[in-house]
């Protein structure tokens, strides 16, 4: 499993996400809180089919992170991708590695 | 087409009118008016004393009339009819025929035949020209009198009170409210009246009025004492208004009154009477609600149906008079064979509930409350539908001594679907259960598609009961929490914030919450705490919190780019600030368009254009105009006395005054303001959260109106504010909304939700019922003292900018983001149109 560095963590503040473009794929990075846990998803809202995942809020629900798309609010799992709303939806999710403060994905 | 003749447009003759104008036949109608005004509301009419409004108080007017193609005639009285051509005549000479007449010309008020009750400042209360004439008379005048303690009489004394009289109640009576009160109940409504400044006289006969020493007038009662007083009104009872009908030889009661049968129809079946004028099983209906169910009742039969009966009305009664709750159901004295009674008396909070059960103490057969009518509705109910008492008659008369079990010891559940629970609009349990099934799930759905509690609003406490028991049932659950992570509601949570002034969401959380929080309480308490303490929406504590739009201090579009907003206060704009709006859109090829708040909308800027955008507009004098946010929005204006012809004050000027004394605080959801310069009202104020209306004398205020998705008129609030008072009302109603609302709740709802609606929230700004007054401006003050333009500070704020990009590791940008050209601007291309594009260039 070959990992791209990304950016160090500092750059995610907590509590929100930010966009990384990896190998021409639109990867969003969400770090939920000032711990050094990230996680990756498509930046694709697969309703609205506009890249801005990255740009959602960071929820809980049923002790599961979530983030809710800043379109219509629909709700995708952090580590599954799964849509909360929709079953039959989900995105893809890639694995974090943090490295020294480095944050990398792999594809 | 069947031609229909109303004659007399008050409450009743309204209604039935609108009953008609429902039906799916189509009628030729004509109504005549004797008065000046099409239909007002006389149930409420001592509130244009305090509200200065006539239009408050209209039911209906010219514009409704014309768009349903009713005729009307005011200022002018039917004299006669003739039964064999079928037609009328008026008093200035117009004739109309018809194929059905509708007597609905109510009561007139009964003036005892006193020596001298034709004096200058004497006179009634019935209509808007008699309070006309009363306040002429208070003008000059120190003490008022009411003739007539019964419920009208009261109602009247409150209109003095209002007038800033010193006023007195003179009764005939042993004691007040006499047809529905017992001496103990009278009694204790009278203590409470005293408490309030007004003087009670019982048992007063008066035989002359004559010249007064001190006063006008001087009252001369029969026991040799007087009264001194410069304003006599005369409340004593209504008389049926049925001169025309006895002119035109229909038959009239002994006692007065138009005879009706079961379905209105006088003795001549052509001719019908309903409300105050008809006399049906030798009974007078001296109420709103049964004049409507006989207009219900007519307006069918003229239609062709046969199936509605007049079968008579519930008298029980419930108000609010002189601020005191009084309420009797049924047979309240108990005159029923074998009843017992049962009574409560709380000498210390000045309560008194009596209730009248039968042989057996299973049934409730009347009840009488004074000073406390809670349980009204509940107890009504047991009465109107024979219900049996599950427990003692003494367990409905104790205070909550369990707390948690209602004291009425009923549940709305128990209550048959063919209850009637709004009498107003004869909405019963079965159809608001209907209403809950086909989807409503909140008091507004409720109102808006039955109607239940928008008449005179005494049932809106069992309303929402019937509505949460129906909810619950469906599963839906009923709970005023905000979410999963908090157990409270936002109300709950924005006093935990104030009180224990907390400054973050993670500090409210670890104390008060559980779990990670999530869409709905992160925003919301990311509101409250920017309300309060008007922090910088994007510090480190707060980011998290922010919705699509605070977030980026921008208005997300479909495409993932954001609209650019810059506040334009008033709408009131130069010509150069206009030239740099269009440079900035042009430069960066924005998509542009006026909104409907009078300002510019810049579409299609990507996030890492915002900062480079926003820079050239503070550079040129424009701050944020918080498009984005839960905060005020915009003050629409008209142009005002400053080139208006017809303007009587200068709104631009007002208007710009407020959006700069608003800007930036955050609410439960959007605030628009609108200020018209003069009644013509070219900045429809009046279809928003806050609209003002300038007068000759200053300033109308009003409040809680909504264009949108369900249009609202706003409630006048006060009349005739100068510029200081105008603010402060502001002030104390924003904050109020701010603390209180639900999350995204406009002030149009929250209104409608609000316990005791418009008055109540007239108690907490203008009469600071709740002692907060003080408090609500001085936290207006903070917001106002702690503006920032967030933009301004955003661009000198280096880490900020970071996060103003599309990618973290490059400045490369979303490549999935295309136009196409439109009318001379771009547009985001459509799916279709963004495959065609692809193919075109593969192909080239």
């Amino acid at each position: 499993m070959s990992f791209v560095s990304v950016c160090h963590i500092d750059k995610i503040f907590p509590g929100t996400g930010v966009c990384a473009l990896i190998k021409g794929k639109q990867v969003a990075l969400f770090r939920p809180s000032d711990n050094a846990e990230v996680f990756a998803l498509d930046n694709m809202d697969p309703f609205a089919k506009s890249n801005v995942l990255s740009r959602g809020l960071i929820c809980e629900h049923n002790k599961q992170l979530w983030i809710a798309s800043p379109l219509k609010k629909q709700r995708f799992n952090l580590e599954t991708g799964d849509c909360l709303e929709d079953q039959s939806v989900s995105i893809k999710s890639y694995p974090v590695k943090i490295t020294d403060g480095t944050v990398a994905v792999s594809l | 087409m069947k031609k229909i003749i109303v004659v007399g447009n008050g409450m009743v003759g309204h209604h039935f009118i609108d009953q008609l104008l429902a039906s799916d036949s189509e009628f030729e109608i004509t109504t005549f008016s004797e008065e000046a005004h099409l239909a007002y509301d006389r149930v409420h009419l001592s509130s244009y004393f305090t509200d200065n409004s006539v239009e408050a108080l209209m039911l209906t007017n010219e514009q409704y009339y014309d768009d349903n193609g009713v005729r009307y005639l005011v200022n002018d009285r039917v004299v006669a009819i003739d039964k064999t051509l079928k037609c009328i005549h008026t008093q200035n000479g117009v004739t109309a025929s018809y194929d059905s007449l509708v007597i609905a010309t109510g009561s007139f008020p009964f003036v005892p035949p006193i020596p001298g009750n034709d004096n200058e400042h004497c006179h009634v209360y019935r209509t808007i020209e008699d309070l006309d004439a009363i306040r002429n008379s208070a003008k000059d005048a120190q003490i008022g009198v009411v003739v007539g303690g019964g419920l009208l009489g009261l109602e009247a004394g409150k209109a003095l009170v209002d007038l800033g009289l010193k006023t007195h109640v003179v009764e005939f009576a042993p004691r007040l409210m006499a047809v529905q009160l017992c001496s103990e109940g009278g009694g204790l409504l009278r203590g409470k009246i005293e408490e309030l400044g007004v003087e009670v006289h019982t048992e007063k006969n008066t035989q002359s009025i004559t010249q007064g020493e001190s006063c006008r007038y001087r009252m001369n009662f029969a026991d040799g004492s007087f009264l001194e007083t410069d304003l006599i009104l005369f409340s004593a009872g209504i008389r049926p208004q049925d001169k025309l009908a006895r002119d035109s030889q229909i038959e009239i009661g002994e006692r007065g009154g138009i005879v009706i049968n079961d379905y209105c129809q006088t003795s001549e079946p052509d001719i019908y009477a309903i409300g105050e004028c008809a006399l049906w099983q030798g009974k007078i209906f001296g109420l709103v609600a049964p004049g409507y169910s006989m207009a219900k009742v007519a307006a069918k039969h003229i239609d062709g149906h046969i199936d509605k009966q007049f079968l008579g009305a519930d008298m029980s009664t419930k108000l609010k008079l002189l601020g005191v709750d009084v309420a009797s159901i049924g047979d309240a004295h108990g005159v029923s064979d074998g009843c017992k009674t049962y009574q409560f008396l709380d000498g210390v909070n000045g309560v008194y509930k009596k209730l009248v059960v039968n042989s057996s103490g299973d049934r409730l057969l009347g009840a009488i409350m004074v000073g406390d009518a809670s349980d009204y509705g509940q107890w009504l109910q047991l009465y109107l539908n024979d219900m049996p008492l599950s427990q003692g008659p003494e367990y409905l008369l104790l205070p909550d001594a369990d707390e948690g079990s209602s004291s009425s010891a009923m549940g709305v559940d128990a209550l048959p679907d063919s209850a009637s629970i709004c009498s107003c609009f004869d909405v019963t349990k079965g159809q608001i259960r209907e209403a809950v099934q086909a989807g409503a799930c909140s008091m507004a759905d409720i109102k808006s598609c039955t109607k239940a509690s928008t008449g005179c609003g005494g049932c809106s406490a069992l309303t929402t009961q019937v509505l949460n028991s129906e909810l619950e049932k469906q599963g839906v659950e009923v709970s005023t929490d905000i979410c999963a992570h908090f157990a409270y509601s936002r109300q709950e949570l924005f006093d935990i914030i104030r009180v224990k002034k907390i400054q973050s969401y993670d500090a409210l959380l670890s104390e008060y919450g559980s779990g990670g929080g999530c869409e709905i309480c992160k925003p919301a308490v990311g509101s409250i705490l920017a309300s309060l303490w008007n922090d910088y929406v994007l510090d480190d504590a707060h980011i998290g919190l922010q919705d699509t739009n605070d977030i980026f201090l921008g208005n997300m579009q479909k495409d993932g780019t954001y609209s650019v907003v810059p506040r334009v206060p008033g709408g009131e704009i130069t010509p150069d600030k206009l030239i740099a709006i269009g440079q900035v859109a042009k430069q960066f090829d924005l998509y542009t368009k006026v909104t409907g708040g009078q300002r510019i909308d810049l579409f299609g800027a990507q996030l890492h254009e915002l900062p480079i955008i926003w820079q050239q507009l503070i550079d040129a004098g424009f701050e944020t105009g918080h498009a984005y946010g839960k905060s005020l929005r915009t003050v629409k204006s008209c142009v005002g006395s400053t080139w208006c012809r017809f303007g009587v004050q200068d709104s631009v000027g007002m208007a710009i005054d407020l959006e700069n004394r608003y800007k930036g605080l955050r609410a439960p959801h959007k605030i628009k303001f609108g200020v018209s310069g003069c009644t013509r009202e070219c900045a429809e104020a009046q279809s928003k959260d806050i609209g003002i209306i300038a007068t000759e004398n200053g300033w109308g205020l009003y409040v809680c109106g909504n264009g949108g998705m369900r249009p609202r008129h706003a409630d006048l609030f006060a009349t005739d504010l100068d510029d200081q008072t105008l603010v402060k009302y502001i002030d104390r109603v924003l904050m109020f909304y701010v603390r209180t609302a639900d999350r995204l709740q406009r002030t149009s709802v929250w209104m409608e939700n609000l316990d005791g609606g418009l008055d109540y929230l007239k108690e907490v700004v203008i009469d600071d019922k709740l002692n907060i007054a003080a408090e609500l401006e001085s936290d207006m003050q903070n917001v106002v003292a702690n503006y920032q333009c967030e933009w301004k500070t955003t661009i000198n704020d280096e880490k900020r900018l970071q996060r103003f990009k599309q990618f973290i590791n490059t400045d490369e940008l979303d490549s999935n983001i295309s136009y196409v050209r439109e009318r001379g601007q771009r547009r985001p291309a459509t799916e279709v149109e963004k495959i065609s594009t692809i193919e075109l260039v593969t192909e080239a």
